[in-house]
C-alpha cells in the first residue's frame, strides 16, 4: 500500500492542553481553519433533509405557502391591516422571513445534541456545529424567495430601491437565530428540556413579531417598545420595507440590531464557557 | 532522536458520578438544587475557577477521579500501547489527548498534527452515498478537501467498494461499511496518531489489515498511541506499554515487563462487575446487562478456577423499555482475542427465553471447565435472535483458569500450548495397526466428566 505523501496542514506547532475555566475568547483563526468542515456539515444537513421524500425540495415552500393562504383567509378577510400591501404578498413575505429565523433557530438549538457522536469522538471547534446549522435554513429561504418573486410578479408589485438592503436583513435574521440558538444549544447539552422549550419559544415569539400584523398597527407606546425590543421585529419590518417601500422603520431596526449583537456576544461567550464540558455531558 | 513529542504532566480528570448515572439533568433538578444550596454551588464553582491546587476540594462524595497524576513522555516515532482493564481510564486519557475533553488538572504539550481515531466512521450519515461520506468523514477527521480528493481513488481501492460509490451507505453490508470507514481513516496522515480499540470490530482479516496499516504508519516515522485489550496486537506493535489501573499509571516500560503485570492484575479481584458505564457494547438497548459475576458451585464469587471445576456465570439484566423475550450468550476469548467458547442459552433444551420486567438474573453453568490455564476474557450478550443484539458487552469480565487436575502432567501447561483440553486415548500400536482402543474409550478413566 502506498500513500501519496502530500504535505498537509500547517507546519508542526506546539499545542498546550491544560484545564480551562471561566470565560474563553472566541478563536476566530481556528474557526477559519475549520471552514471546510463547517461547509461540509451544512452541506450534509441540506443533502439529507429531503432524501427519500416525494416532493423533495418543494417542501421548502409548502409551509409558507399554506400559511399565506390561511392568514389571507383568516385575517385579511376579517379586516386586519396589511399596511396597504396586497395581503398574500404581505403574509408570504413575513412568513418566509420568519421561517428563515425559526428553522435556523431549531437547527442551531439542536445542533449539538444531533451531533453527539461527533462531540464525543472528534475534536474541532464546537462553534462549527451551530454555525453550520444556521447556514442550512438559507437554502429553504432561497427557494421560497423565488416563489415570493413570482407572487410579486403575479400581483404586479414592484420592488423599491430598498431591495439593495435586503441581504442585510437576511443576515440579521440568521444572526438573530444564531444568537439565541447558541444559548439554547449549549443549554441543550445539559438540559434536554430545551428541546421542548424551543418549540414553545418559537410559537410564542411568532405572535410577538409583526408577521401577521404590521408594526404600524400597534398604537400604544408600550406595545411599540415591547415589539421593537424583539430583535425579529426590526428584521421582518425591515425585510418588508426593502420589498415594498412604505415608511422606513429606522429606530426599530437599530434597536433590533443592537439586541442581536448583545445576544450574539453573550451567546458566543456562554457557548465557549460551556464548550469544554460538552463531551462529558452530551 | 530522543525528543518528546508528547509530554504529559500531572494530568487528572474528575467526573461527577451523579451526572453520569442519572443521565441527563433536567432543568428542574438544577433549579431545585440551586435554590436549596445556593452557597455550596457557588463555592464549588469558585474552587473550580481557581483550579489546580484546590481541585482537591472538588472531590466530594459524588465525584471520582477517572485519571489521577498521569505523567509520561512519548518520543518521536514510538508506538506506545495503553492497556488496562475496563474503567482504568484509557479512553479518558485518549479523549484528553485528542482534545475532546479538558483535563481537570495538569498539562500536556503536544508537538505536531494530531489525528485521533476513537471510532471508525465517525459522522457517517446513512442517507449519504459512499462518495459523499468519504468527503464528510475525511473533513471530520481533519483532512482538507484537496487532500481527500487527491487520495480519493486510493481510499476507494483500499476499501474495495468501487461499485457502490453512489449508493447510500445504509444499503451497505456491515463489512463494506467498516472497510470504507477504515480506508478513510487509514489515509489520514497526521504526525501523531491516536487509536482506540478500532480493531475490536470486524473479522479477523479486517483486523489484520488494520494492524498492518498501523505498523506502516509507525514505520514511516510517525508516532502512534494505541489502546487495546488484545495483548497479542500490543506485543507485536508497541515499543513501550503504559498500564493504567484505576486511573493511575501502574507500570510503564517494555511489553515483556508490563503485559504480564496486566494479566495478573486483571484477575485478582473477584467481584460483581458493574457494567453500567462499560463502553465496549453494542445493541439496541431495550434491556441492558448491568452486572456480571462468576461464582463457583457454592455460590461464592470467584474468578480463579481450577481446571475441571464447574463455573457459574451470572448476568443481571435490567429493563430499560419494552423488550422481546431474550436469550443470552457467554463468550470466552483468550487474552489475545481468540474466541474459544460460545455458550448459548438456546443450546439448552430446557431454556425458555425470558421477558425482563424489572431486573432478572441469568445463570449459565459451564460444567467441568476444560480450558488450559490462563487468563480469559468473558463477553456477554443478550438478544432476541442471533441477528438482533439487544446488549452485547465485550470483555465484561476476566476468568483465570489454574492448573488444577492438569498438574499431573508434571509441567506448567498454559494457554500458549493450546486452549481447550480434550481427553485423548493412546497406545503403542502393534505392527498390524489398528486404531487405539476405540472399544473401551468410554470406560477409560483418569478424567471423569462431571455432569
Amino acid at each position: 500500500m502506498t500513500t501519496a505523501s502530500i504535505p498537509v496542514g500547517p507546519a508542526p506547532r506546539k499545542l498546550r492542553l491544560r484545564p480551562q475555566s471561566g470565560w474563553q475568547p472566541v478563536n476566530f483563526a481556528e474557526l477559519w481553519h475549520y471552514r471546510e468542515l463547517l461547509w461540509i456539515l451544512a452541506k450534509r444537513d441540506i443533502q439529507v433533509r429531503y432524501k427519500q421524500t416525494v416532493l423533495g425540495i418543494l417542501w421548502a415552500i409548502v409551509q409558507p405557502f399554506a400559511q399565506m393562504i390561511i392568514f389571507t383567509l383568516l385575517f385579511a378577510g376579517n379586516g386586519f391591516s396589511t399596511d396597504g400591501i396586497i395581503p398574500p404578498v404581505f403574509y408570504f413575505s413575513g412568513s418566509i422571513c420568519w421561517l428563515l429565523f425559526a428553522s435556523s433557530l431549531g437547527n442551531v438549538g439542536n445542533s449539538l445534541t444531533n451531533n453527539q457522536s461527533l462531540i464525543t469522538k472528534v475534536y474541532f471547534p464546537r462553534l462549527v456545529m451551530p454555525i453550520a446549522g444556521c447556514v442550512t435554513g438559507l437554502v429553504d429561504f432561497a427557494i421560497s424567495f423565488l416563489l415570493l418573486i413570482a407572487l410579486m410578479a403575479w400581483y404586479h408589485v414592484l420592488p423599491t430601491r430598498g431591495l439593495l438592503f435586503l441581504p442585510l436583513f437576511i443576515i440579521m435574521a440568521v444572526l438573530a437565530s444564531l444568537s439565541v440558538g447558541l444559548w439554547l444549544s449549549a443549554l441543550n447539552v445539559q438540559y434536554r428540556d430545551v428541546r421542548y422549550v424551543l418549540t414553545f419559544v418559537v410559537q410564542f415569539w411568532f405572535f410577538a413579531t409583526p408577521v401577521i400584523y404590521p408594526a404600524s398597527m400597534l398604537k400604544k407606546h408600550w406595545e411599540q417598545i415591547v415589539v421593537s425590543l424583539n430583535p425579529m421585529s426590526g428584521v421582518v419590518e425591515g425585510f418588508r420595507w426593502c420589498l415594498f417601500g412604505r415608511s422606513a422603520p429606522g429606530p426599530m431596526i437599530a434597536v433590533s440590531a443592537a439586541a442581536i449583537l448583545i445576544l450574539l456576544a453573550g451567546g458566543l461567550f456562554y457557548f465557549r464557557r460551556m464548550e469544554k464540558t460538552f463531551a462529558d455531558f452530551v | 532522536m530522543n525528543d518528546a513529542v508528547i509530554r504529559v504532566r500531572g494530568i487528572g480528570k474528575l467526573y461527577e458520578i451523579g451526572e453520569r448515572s442519572h443521565g441527563y439533568k433536567t432543568l428542574r433538578e438544577s433549579l431545585v438544587s440551586a435554590v436549596r444550596n445556593p452557597f455550596r454551588a457557588r463555592a464549588a464553582k469558585n474552587n473550580h475557577n481557581s483550579n489546580g491546587s484546590s481541585a482537591e476540594a472538588l472531590a466530594k462524595a459524588d465525584t471520582f477521579w477517572a485519571l489521577k497524576d498521569i505523567n509520561f513522555d512519548v518520543h518521536r516515532g514510538e508506538i506506545v500501547g495503553i492497556i488496562g482493564r475496563n474503567g482504568a481510564g484509557k479512553s479518558t486519557l485518549l479523549k484528553i489527548l485528542s482534545r475532546i475533553t479538558d483535563p481537570t488538572e495538569g498539562e500536556i504539550e503536544i508537538e505536531g498534527r494530531v489525528g485521533s481515531l476513537l471510532e471508525v466512521g465517525t459522522g457517517f450519515h446513512p442517507e449519504l452515498t459512499g462518495r459523499e461520506n468519504i468527503f464528510l468523514n475525511g473533513a471530520i477527521l481533519g483532512m482538507k478537501r484537496a487532500e481527500i480528493a487527491a487520495r480519493f481513488d486510493e481510499i476507494v481501492a483500499f476499501a474495495g467498494t468501487e461499485k457502490f460509490l453512489d449508493t447510500p451507505v445504509k444499503y451497505y453490508s456491515s463489512g463494506m461499511y467498516m472497510r470504507l470507514a477504515f480506508a478513510i481513516a487509514a489515509h489520514l496522515e497526521p504526525e501523531i496518531l491516536i487509536v482506540d480499540e478500532v480493531l475490536a470490530v470486524g473479522d479477523a482479516e479486517f483486523q489484520k489489515k488494520c494492524l498492518g496499516k498501523i505498523g506502516d504508519v509507525a514505520r514511516s516515522g510517525r508516532t502512534v498511541l494505541f489502546v487495546s485489550h488484545q495483548m497479542a496486537a500490543v506485543a507485536s506493535l508497541c515499543n513501550r506499554v503504559i498500564l493504567l489501573d484505576a486511573g493511575e499509571i501502574k507500570a510503564i516500560g517494555d511489553c515483556s515487563e508490563v503485559i504480564p503485570k496486566y494479566l495478573v492484575s486483571e484477575s485478582d479481584s473477584a467481584q460483581i462487575v458493574n457494567l453500567r458505564h462499560h463502553t465496549g457494547r453494542v445493541g439496541t438497548g431495550e434491556v441492558r446487562i448491568v452486572e456480571a459475576a462468576i461464582r463457583d458451585k457454592n455460590g461464592d464469587l470467584r474468578n480463579r478456577f481450577n481446571y475441571g471445576e464447574d463455573i457459574f456465570f451470572e448476568l443481571t439484566l435490567e429493563r430499560v423499555t419494552r423488550a422481546p423475550a431474550l436469550s443470552c450468550t457467554v463468550e470466552i476469548q483468550t487474552a489475545t482475542g481468540v474466541p474459544v467458547l460460545h455458550l448459548y442459552s438456546m443450546d439448552d433444551p430446557s431454556w425458555e427465553p425470558v421477558t425482563v420486567s424489572d431486573t432478572q438474573k441469568i445463570r449459565c453453568m459451564l460444567p467441568h471447565c476444560d480450558l488450559y490455564p490462563g487468563v480469559y476474557n468473558v463477553s456477554m450478550w443478550a438478544g432476541a435472535s442471533p441477528q438482533m443484539h439487544v446488549d452485547w458487552v465485550s470483555n465484561a469480565l476476566q476468568l483465570r483458569v489454574e492448573q488444577g487436575d492438569l498438574i499431573h502432567r508434571g509441567f506448567d501447561m498454559n494457554w500458549k500450548h493450546a486452549v481447550v483440553h480434550k481427553q485423548s486415548f493412546w497406545r503403542a500400536a502393534e505392527e498390524t495397526s489398528c486404531l487405539p482402543c476405540t472399544e473401551n474409550a468410554h470406560a477409560n478413566t483418569g478424567f471423569t466428566r462431571v455432569e
